[in-house]
């Protein structure tokens, strides 16, 4: 029990690791040639979801990824990762365009979860979640996701609807962050560590709950070297857009709603 | 109204005498839990009967109090005109989380249900509707794996049989004690949503107080009309949790349903005594007979 526990824990701390790379390393990485496109056409531009097109093996993808920031400043311009309604919109205009031009849709998770503040509900955050997954489990292009470090419960939701999910080794995705259920839990947030034990949220446990479909191993954690992790995902992607492009629109969908459909445990008397 | 419902009235009532009882032979010059009751609105303390025969609205000053999904049912629905489905769904402990067993057998001893939604096919004025409710009184009416299933299946039903759709929910959001699993209910029933959204299903979504986290952000936020029930609160995030978050008292009114409307996330308020009317009345405009005419 002791085992798990700790390395629960030590996953929650890595993927919160200051060094740790964020979505903009992955970006730079993976999609040399990407441009960015800004704005919700509604009410304004969310640094906290960076959205935009480039090229994949020399074909155009969309790009949607949200990002936490690198330096204190950035951090703050971010938000630190987490999206106002306005980032959610943005991010399904983008994917409506990706749907339009028939090009597959990349979403990189990375949020502690979706602000919430005071514009954010004046603005509708709950309702611009919504119809993001509304809408995303019918875009009639392939759309994979990836959990790079935090997947913060209906924040990370909101853009990682997928006919393919994966997490990094090192990441979490989860209902709320160890803190917040320790406090509900054992009414103390100091027990953020025995939480994170039982929540069921490493790489691990959501591949075992049949979430996720892979996991990229990280060899010691991506804030040492993130090489060889982000060659697991580049030839993953490389391998998923194959596959993917290859089955039939309506069967495409089909599959992404099973997908979901299927997830729940329940008894019937 | 339908059998189950006139047990479960009578097996509440036999609860609360008993609970009288035993109240009044204790202490007999306290006022007795469950019989008299303090408005939240303006505080004046209501008989209880009183205020179930006025649906839970406060005389004084019009608050709208919580009431049980089998009330909200009989207060929209034509009389003997519902069939309950997957009533006998229950919930199971995928991540043994530690406790949730016995919550789950206090919520179904206090409020006689199976679990937080109540689900089925009934008739609105004449006009046959798939139709659901959510009870805030089992475990906060969150959204674990039943109810994800049961909204999920509600919806399916009301897309097989070409039904208009009307949810009524009154929820803190996804379940804790079911983690991952109780988000991704947030997919699945959005999911349901899409599909019937696509075939020109018509959905009414009315949110009830409270309406937050979870549920507010997956199907209680995509009704072709959204209304708010008077005196509820509806958000995303908890008041709590933006208080910490932003470190300042938060601006009078926030998140109630008048908020909700002055910022353009729901059509309108409805007050309780003219719900069923309301409803029928958008049903009527939407019956697929006179839609493709
Ligand atoms: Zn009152």
């Amino acid at each position: 029990m002791m085992d798990i526990q700790n390395s629960a824990w030590e996953i929650v701390r890595l993927a919160r690791h200051p060094k740790r790379p964020t979505s903009k390393t992955v970006i730079k990485e993976l999609f040399p040639d990407f441009i960015e496109l800004h704005g919700d056409r509604l009410y304004g531009d969310d640094p906290s979801i960076i959205g935009g097109i480039s090229s994949f093996l020399g074909q155009p993808i969309t790009i949607i990824a949200q990002e936490k920031g690198t330096t204190t400043e950035d951090k703050i311009y971010r938000n630190f990762g987490m999206a106002h309604p306005e980032g959610y919109r943005k991010a399904l205009r983008l994917m409506k365009q990706a749907e339009k031009y028939n090009r597959p849709i990349f979403c990189i998770i990375d949020t502690p979860g979706a602000y919430p503040g005071i514009g954010a509900e004046e603005r509708g955050q709950a309702g611009a979640i919504a119809l993001n997954l509304r809408e995303m489990s019918r875009i009639t292009v392939p759309i994979i996701a990836v959990v790079l470090s935090e997947g913060g419960s209906g924040g990370a939701l909101g853009i990682g609807v997928g006919d393919s999910v994966a997490m990094f080794e090192n990441s979490i995705y989860s209902i709320l962050s160890p803190e917040g259920f320790a406090s509900i839990l054992y009414k103390d947030s100091s027990k953020a560590a025995e939480a994170a034990s039982l929540m069921k949220l490493t790489a691990a446990d959501l591949y075992q709950l049949e979430i996720i479909d892979a996991i990229f191993m990280e060899e010691g954690g991506l804030h040492i070297s993130y090489q060889s992790g982000f060659n697991h995902l580049k030839s993953f992607l490389t391998q998923e857009l194959n596959r993917l492009s290859q089955i039939p629109q309506e069967k495409l969908l089909e599959k992404r709603y099973l997908k979901y459909r299927k997830l729940g445990q329940y008894h019937i008397n | 109204m339908p059998e189950f419902l006139d047990d479960r009235q009578a097996k509440l009532n036999s609860f609360r005498k008993n609970v009288l009882k035993k109240e009044t032979t204790s202490v007999p010059h306290n006022i007795p839990e469950g019989i008299f009751v303090q408005c939240e609105g303006c505080q004046t303390v209501i008989y209880q009967p009183k205020l179930d025969e006025l649906n839970g609205v406060c005389p004084n000053c019009g608050y709208h109090a919580k009431i049980s999904a089998s009330k909200r049912l009989a207060l929209v629905l034509d009389s003997n005109s519902f069939t309950e489905i997957d009533s006998d769904m229950t919930s199971v402990n995928p991540l043994s989380m530690p406790d949730y067993e016995k919550k789950l057998e206090t919520a179904k001893t206090s409020t006689l249900m199976n679990e937080a939604f109540i689900s089925g096919i009934g008739k609105i004025e004449g006009v046959k509707t798939a139709i659901g409710v959510l009870d805030s009184a089992f475990m906060m009416g969150s959204m674990g794996s039943v109810v994800g299933e049961k909204v999920t299946r509600l919806i399916e039903t009301a897309t097989k049989k070409n039904l208009p759709l009307i949810i009524f929910s009154a929820s803190g959001g996804a379940r804790m004690q079911e983690g991952i699993l109780s988000l991704m209910q947030m997919v699945k029933t959005s999911a349901a949503l899409a599909i019937y959204h696509e075939k020109k299903g018509f959905f009414i979504s009315v949110l009830t107080n409270p309406t937050t986290g979870g549920v507010a952000a997956s199907f209680a936020s995509l009704g072709d009309i959204n209304i708010a029930e008077k005196s509820s609160l509806i958000g995303f995030a908890g008041p709590r949790v933006i208080k910490q978050t932003i470190k300042q008292d938060l601006p009078e009114g926030f998140q109630t349903d008048d908020f909700q409307l002055k910022h353009g996330q729901v059509d309108f308020i409805i007050e309780r005594k003219m719900l069923k009317s309301t409803l029928a009345k958008l049903l009527k405009w939407h019956r697929k007979d006179v839609i493709s005419k």
